[in-house]
């Protein structure tokens, strides 16, 4: 019974929080301008328009790029007459122990002007000009893409080499038997059974991808001329950067938990549907 | 089995992995040899090591009081984590042992409120901070992250495994629920502590956005504030910034070399 006591403080206070929390939303809305003054002004806001349009983008590009990567490289360690399977998988999971401001860091300093990116490419001539990474629009958004990628895949392939470890090897046998090349093995057992897990990471990879701001804040800061910014960190900007405006701020956000509630609902609705 | 087609498919598959490997250890190479160069020759591309670690670990400490920065580091992801597991635990071991009408529509809300991002949240939040008057502070750290839903969801699913009939006998022997709890769930649970150790610890070390926003004066901020604020400059001296870099990373590599058995065993867990 104490447990329960104890309990009740631990859990219901955390609930209340955060109810108490989505109120001081709505209110803090209404107390400053009230109605949809907000959303009127954020449909005139080329800033936010910029923001949403990046942030899809990097969703668009990222999210599949790296999911696909992870499946890849987590079948291939599935695979246990694979030679070195301990060192690849702990080599490809090693980025996401990297504390997010230490590798955001180094990014920056290897896709500089002058840094070790360009002389490469340089050297093997794949350009004949030093690119300006972070400086140009285009290139800005392949780095941060590129950042990301780099961080999360290992994470995702965690999790998906985890449920492939469940999966009952005699399947695997049978259809080797029946002669299934390797490849539709892949694709018509393992993706199938795969199917929860996928769409756990492509939900939380969506709504990170939808967060995303320490890398942007630190590697462009959300430059050239708003080219990766990001919704995270226009909120932030309108927050704490420039003249406070916690109401404006807080329907930006309310974009995103629109957003967040749509796409996942997407990935739900696609899951049932390939099931069928 | 092995025709010359799928000979060239191992052959490739080794290939891309050994790639991906390169990629993602390079850039650890390159923060190693980073700080020990000055900050022009990591600009122009310097990958070989040099002879500036010295100057560079003592432009580092003169940067910040860095006594000061590891000490709220380690304190405030300690602390965090600590407190974190504590509220979680209990969490998890009451959704899962005790029944009532509401447990599945609470449990329901709990993982609806996980997707909400918490660029939703930081406004309020700090509003809340501000009203309570403790901006810059600790707690104004640690109160948010420490009910951590996934992390109470976590414990949750691996309580699943806990075997009722340990709790019945200890009920007959007359243990009271915090007794059984202490004693009995605490003991047998181990590795799921060790594992959820080690994701809450990295979570608050690597933490940024929020400390960002609550930190506000100097002697408060972790390492992660500080080399955040060494990159921010005009011209940033990187191999400073590597040191940092360093010394940010090295506590979680730490921990998850260690750990690394547990860690994927704990992520396993989880996705059960």
């Amino acid at each position: 019974m104490p447990a329960l006591v104890l309990l009740g403080i631990f859990m219901v206070y955390p609930i209340l929080w955060s109810l108490w929390m989505s109120f001081q939303v709505g209110r803090g809305m209404n107390f400053s301008f009230g109605g949809t003054a907000n959303i009127v002004r954020l449909t005139q806001d080329p800033v936010f328009i910029r923001a949403l349009t990046n942030t899809l983008l990097f969703l668009a590009v990222q999210v599949p790029i790296m999911l696909v990567l992870a499946l890849f490289f987590a079948n291939a360690l599935n695979d246990s007459r694979l030679w070195g399977r301990g060192f690849f998988r702990t080599a490809i999971f090693l980025p996401c122990v990297t504390s997010l401001v230490a590798y955001s860091v180094i990014f920056k300093s290897i896709f500089a002007l002058d840094g070790i990116a360009n002389q490469t490419l340089m050297f093997i001539n794949l350009i004949d000009n030093p690119i300006n990474w972070l400086s140009d629009p285009f290139w800005a958004r392949v780095v941060v893409i590129t950042a990301i990628t780099w961080r999360w895949t290992g994470y995702n392939m965690i999790f998906y080499l985890a449920a492939m470890q469940n999966i009952d090897r005699s399947i695997y046998e049978a259809a080797r038997i029946d002669g299934v090349p390797g490849w539709a093995r892949f694709w018509y057992l393992t993706v199938p059974l795969l199917k929860p897990v996928i769409l756990f990471t492509s939900v939380i990879s969506t709504i990170g991808t939808l967060q995303l701001f320490d890398e942007v804040n630190l590697l462009t800061q959300g430059g050239p001329s708003d080219s990766t910014l990001t919704l995270s960190l226009y909120i932030y900007n309108l927050s704490f950067r420039f003249m406070p405006s916690f109401g404006y701020a807080a329907t930006v956000s309310y974009v995103i938990v629109i957003l967040v509630g749509i796409l996942s609902l997407i990935q739900f609705i696609v899951a049932k549907d390939r099931r069928a | 089995m092995s025709s010359p087609l799928a000979l060239l498919g191992r052959a490739g598959t080794y290939l891309l992995l050994s790639l991906a490997a390169f990629v993602s250890i390079f850039p650890f190479f390159w923060m190693v040899a980073g700080a020990t160069n000055t900050s022009a020759d990591i600009i122009r591309g310097k990958g070989t090591p040099g002879t500036a670690l010295w100057d560079n670990i003592v432009k580092f400490i003169n940067s910040f009081d860095m006594v000061r920065v590891l000490f709220n580091s380690f304190l405030l992801a300690g602390l965090g984590t600590v407190l974190t597991l504590i509220v979680a635990s209990l969490a998890g071991y009451g959704f899962e042992m005790f029944r009532s009408r509401f447990r599945e529509k609470i449990f329901g809300g709990l993982l609806l409120m996980l997707s909400i991002p918490f660029a939703a949240l930081m406004i309020p939040l700090f509003v809340l901070m501000a009203n309570f008057k403790i901006i810059n502070t600790y707690q104004a750290v640690l109160l948010p992250t420490i009910a951590s839903i996934f992390i109470i969801f976590y414990f949750r699913q691996a309580t699943k495994a806990f075997p009722n009939e340990l709790r019945d006998a200890a009920r007959i022997d007359g243990l009271k629920e915090w007794q059984i709890f202490l004693y009995v769930y605490m003991p047998v649970m181990r590795s799921t502590y060790a594992a959820a150790t080690i994701i809450v610890f990295m979570n608050n070390w690597n933490s940024y956005l929020w400390p960002l926003i609550v930190l506000q004066t100097n002697e408060m901020k972790t390492l992660t504030l500080v080399v955040a604020t060494l990159t921010s400059g005009y011209t940033p001296d990187f191999g400073v910034i590597m040191v940092g870099a360093i010394c940010a990373t090295l506590p979680t590599l730490i921990i998850f070399f260690v750990l690394q058995r547990r860690f994927v065993e704990g992520m396993l867990g989880a996705v059960k």
